[in-house]
């Protein structure tokens, strides 16, 4: 008696114990999901706090007069003399026109480093579109060195960086802010343009581009291949020794690094079949080999959601497996198929290491063209311009991620809709 | 013809076939009283028909493609004139860049001597003999396959057998291209790997304790040789794993076990998908984000409390790793413990234990086999890892194991040795791929074992 009524003292001790153990149990879980989400919150509120400014652009307002003289040229329709013109010679001007009082040779050299180096190639194209305006005098609002626009635009935000600029041109920007004279634009180079040495002129258009090229060729190769293969491992392979080899294969595959993948590229494609390195066609090469395993494993678990009473009463009907298959399985099993390409190609936009390998880091002004055109892709971009030097890079990288991130976010998005919208519970 | 016009004419001819097939059978079965004497469709013969018309030439024209530059390079190569011949292979390399460049007319072929003129022009005469050759080669091919498909249509020809057959071979085909990769990316590291271990004793690469993986440019040049004792980077991949390790294992699988067991539906609906955002966002941006905020952050952090973490710390990429891992452990280990029987926990339950007892005495137990494959791909996801560590971790290999120092890991030294403008067969690029066919086989020995623990749990409860 005394016995059993010491284990109900005992159970009772425990209770209170046991119960704190509970609470702090389930402590720990909220507090790991917590931290998850707290480091989902971080990362984009860094990325987004980053980035939003180069969306942006610092503007400076001058009087550009365009002298013939000045330029050197008698007439707009010879190409020759306008490439030979000084176009630089119009910004210096309005920039000297400007500020009158400012001598001296170091003092104008300073001067000139206002204007982001480009703004002469851009006056270029302004007036060969309105050649009317030569040897008149506009106001115009030119692009500021990347420099003064990170200065001035954290000069607005209370927290001035000047620390590449000198003290006169401290003292030009003032001025000019009190005349209205510098103001922050859209940042249209960002979208419009490609890469370059200057922060002011770097675009991500050419990686974007780049990056759909590849996706593309990626599309093309790694879908009808993947949904062949499922097919094929679904409907038609006997179970043997053989099948079941493949399957290994494609599931080690799902999970070898992706920067084996870049070797293998490099090795095969480059230097054995001379593919030319950073082009679109071996990205999408390799990208396939890579995203090859997910489409095969997605399209696999769409097939397998098809219901075997389906194609028995196709079979029933007379129709041969084939006919079952690409009449009746398949269409069904479509919509998952998509939902798993779409995830495919978003891994596939994201990928940078694998591309490394294949030499697709390159500098690339241009704008690819085509399949055959060095290329660069956007997460690569992305990782050139985090490698460089000038502080403005800083504000471009976050807005290109925000670009990428945006991207990935409506291929995600569409994939769940796809799935949501025509995937049928049996 | 440019290859790729050829192409699409092969193409377009395939679809000429398909009509002329289908019309074929269509006025074979009128007279016999429609379609329904034939065996198969008349959509059938007409497949056939372009099968045997387009395929056999799309599979030379791919093969030609392939094969049709080394042939050529090797006949102009083999027929060079005594003066020309190259001593060794980047001289073979670089003629034989400059002859091609001057058959396509690339390089201006003044100033160069009347020799290697007359090569070039020997290389653009075969090359625009291979072209016709193969223009003609298809157009033959696939005038034999018309006539033969057309040929066969018959009442009692099994069209759609055959048709079937074809398309059976392309499926395994597409599904065989798994084991290609396999082989290809096993043939591509292990032959490079064979000839870097000619040179540096495989023992010394993966006992040595000294990296510095430079080559001589000159053969006088002070420490000229270069070191490649691997040991120092694999203990930095480890250390950086074993730090994203620390993050990941516990805070992935504690919302895996909350949001399975605990958490209300309206919680689950919302925050698994949150975290799982943290797996689609790309390497670069985490790499980004581990070198510009967390590394800076940590030093800062370090530097008030009197600690000198160097800002290419293993820490910052280890723990930016680690969050990037999170939703990877917290999905797979959701699987397993949402997969174990609720008969389990009932039972203890019902036994008087508390919920957290239940889980952590019956659910994780049960789940164990599970959780630890789901581990060990993520261990083989870290060590794969490149973008965060290339971005985030240094380069200059070094033998620690405290994470506020910078250390370099496999796949930082693979980027760096890769990228830039080395000669292929020298021992610095070779060591890349000898570091790959490292990588490649733990990382495989890892998923293997993995796959395995979780097959056979799977059965258990099935």
């Amino acid at each position: 008696m005394s016995n059993s009524m010491d284990n109900l003292q005992k159970i009772k001790n425990s209770l209170k114990r046991r119960s704190r153990s509970e609470t702090r149990f389930r402590l720990y879980g909220r507090v790991a999901i917590a931290i998850g989400l707290a480091a989902v919150l971080a990362l984009f509120v860094d990325i987004v706090s980053k980035g939003h400014g180069a969306f942006k652009a610092t503007y400076i307002q001058v009087d550009v007069h365009y002298d013939a003289d000045l330029l050197g040229i008698t007439s707009l329709a010879d190409e020759s003399q306008l490439m030979q013109a000084n176009w630089d010679a119009l910004t210096k001007s309005a920039l000297r026109n400007k500020f009158s009082e400012v001598s001296g040779r170091r003092d104008k050299r300073q001067l000139y480093k206002l204007l982001s180096n480009g703004t002469g190639f851009d006056l270029k194209e302004h007036l060969v579109v309105n050649p009317l305006l030569l040897g008149e005098t506009e106001s115009k609002w030119l692009l500021a060195d990347d420099d003064i626009d990170t200065y001035y635009k954290s000069w607005l935000d209370g927290e001035p960086y000047d620390a590449r600029l000198s003290k006169k041109q401290v003292e030009w920007i003032d001025q000019l802010h009190q005349q209205g004279h510098i103001r922050l634009q859209l940042n249209t180079n960002l979208l419009t343009r490609g890469d370059s040495r200057e922060p002011e002129q770097a675009g991500i258009y050419g990686a974007v581009m780049g990056s759909l090229l590849t996706l593309m060729l990626t599309l093309m190769l790694s879908f009808p291949i993947g949904v062949a293969a499922a097919i094929y491992l679904e409907e038609f392979a006997s179970k043997n020794r053989f099948t079941d080899f493949i399957e290994v294969n494609i599931n080690n595959l799902a999970a070898v690094p992706s920067i084996i993948f870049g070797l293998l590229g490099l090795a095969v494609f480059i230097n054995f079949f001379h593919v030319p390195r950073s082009v679109p066609i071996v990205g999408g090469l390799v990208l396939t080999l890579m995203t090859l395993p997910t489409i095969i494993i997605t399209s696999r678990a769409a097939i397998k959601s098809v219901p075997p009473s389906i194609r028995e009463a196709a079979l029933g009907m007379g129709a041969s497996r084939y006919q079952v298959v690409l009449h009746h399985v398949l269409p069904l099993a479509l919509p998952g198929m998509l939902t798993g390409a779409i995830i495919g190609m978003a891994q596939a936009l994201g990928e940078t290491a694998p591309l490394l390998m294949i030499g697709m880091v390159a500098f690339i002004v241009d704008i690819p063209q085509g399949f055959t055109d060095p290329a660069t892709v956007l997460p690569v971009q992305i990782f050139l311009w985090a490698d460089s030097p000038e502080r403005a890079f800083i504000e471009k990288t976050s807005a290109a991620i925000m670009v990428l991130l945006s991207f990935l976010l409506i291929m995600n998005i569409s994939a769940v809709w796809l799935r949501k919208r025509l995937e049928r519970r049996w | 013809m440019d290859s790729s016009n050829l192409f699409l004419l092969m193409l377009a001819l395939g679809a000429v076939a398909f009509y002329i097939g289908r019309g074929r059978s269509l006025a074979i079965a009128t007279p016999l009283g429609g379609i329904r004497h034939l065996h198969s469709l008349p959509n059938y013969y007409g497949l056939n028909a372009l099968l045997w018309c387009a395929l056999p030439s799309l599979i030379i024209l791919v093969l030609w493609l392939i094969f049709d530059e080394p042939v050529i390079n090797g006949i102009v190569m083999g027929s060079l004139p005594a003066d020309l011949a190259p001593l060794t292979t980047a001289d073979y390399n670089l003629l034989l860049n400059k002859i091609s460049n001057l058959a396509d007319g690339i390089m201006s072929s003044k100033g160069q001597p009347a020799s290697l003129i007359a090569v070039a022009d020997s290389m653009a005469g075969l090359r625009v003999i291979s072209q016709w050759v193969l223009t003609a080669l298809c157009l033959i091919l696939a005038t034999i396959g018309l006539y033969w498909g057309w040929y066969k249509i018959a009442p009692d020809f099994r069209a759609r057998q055959s048709v079937e057959k074809v398309m059976e071979n392309l499926l395994l085909g597409c599904a065989c291209l798994a084991i290609f990769t396999t082989v290809g990316i096993v043939f591509s590291v292990l032959f490079e790997s064979i000839q870097f271990f000619r040179s540096v004793p495989f023992f010394d690469f993966v006992f040595g304790l000294d990296w510095s993986p430079q080559t001589a440019i000159r053969e006088d040049q002070v420490g000229s040789s270069g070191s490649f004792g691997a040991v120092p980077l694999f203990v930095g991949t480890l250390l950086i794993s074993a730090v994203a390790m620390f993050v990941a294992v516990p805070i992935g699988l504690m919302s895996a076990i909350y949001l399975a067991e605990y958490s209300g539906k309206t919680v689950r609906t919302y925050a698994k998908p949150a975290l799982e955002v943290l797996a689609g966002v790309p390497t670069v941006v985490y790499g980004f984000f581990a070198a510009l905020t967390v590394a800076p952050f940590l030093r800062d952090l370090g530097a008030d409390f009197g600690l000198t973490i160097s800002s290419e710390s293993a820490l910052a990429a280890g723990l930016v790793m680690g969050v990037m891992i999170i939703p990877f452990i917290s999905s797979l280990a959701d699987d397993v413990i949402t997969a174990v029987p609720q008969s389990m926990r009932d039972g203890s339950l019902a036994m008087g234990a508390t919920h957290s007892e239940t889980v952590r005495r019956v659910v994780i137990p049960a789940a164990l086999p599970g959780i630890v494959a789901g581990i060990m791909l993520a261990i083989s996801r870290a060590i794969g890892e490149t973008m965060i560590v290339v971005m985030a971790a240094g380069l200059a290999a070094k033998l620690t194991a405290n994470p506020l120092e910078s250390v370099t890991t496999v796949t930082v030294q693979i980027v760096t040795l890769l990228t830039g403008d080395q000669e292929f067969d020298s021992p610095k690029t070779l060591a890349a791929f000898a570091l790959g066919l490292m990588l490649f086989t733990v990382t495989l020995l890892l998923n293997i074992f993995a796959l395995h623990i979780v097959k056979k749990y799977r059965e258990q409860y099935e």
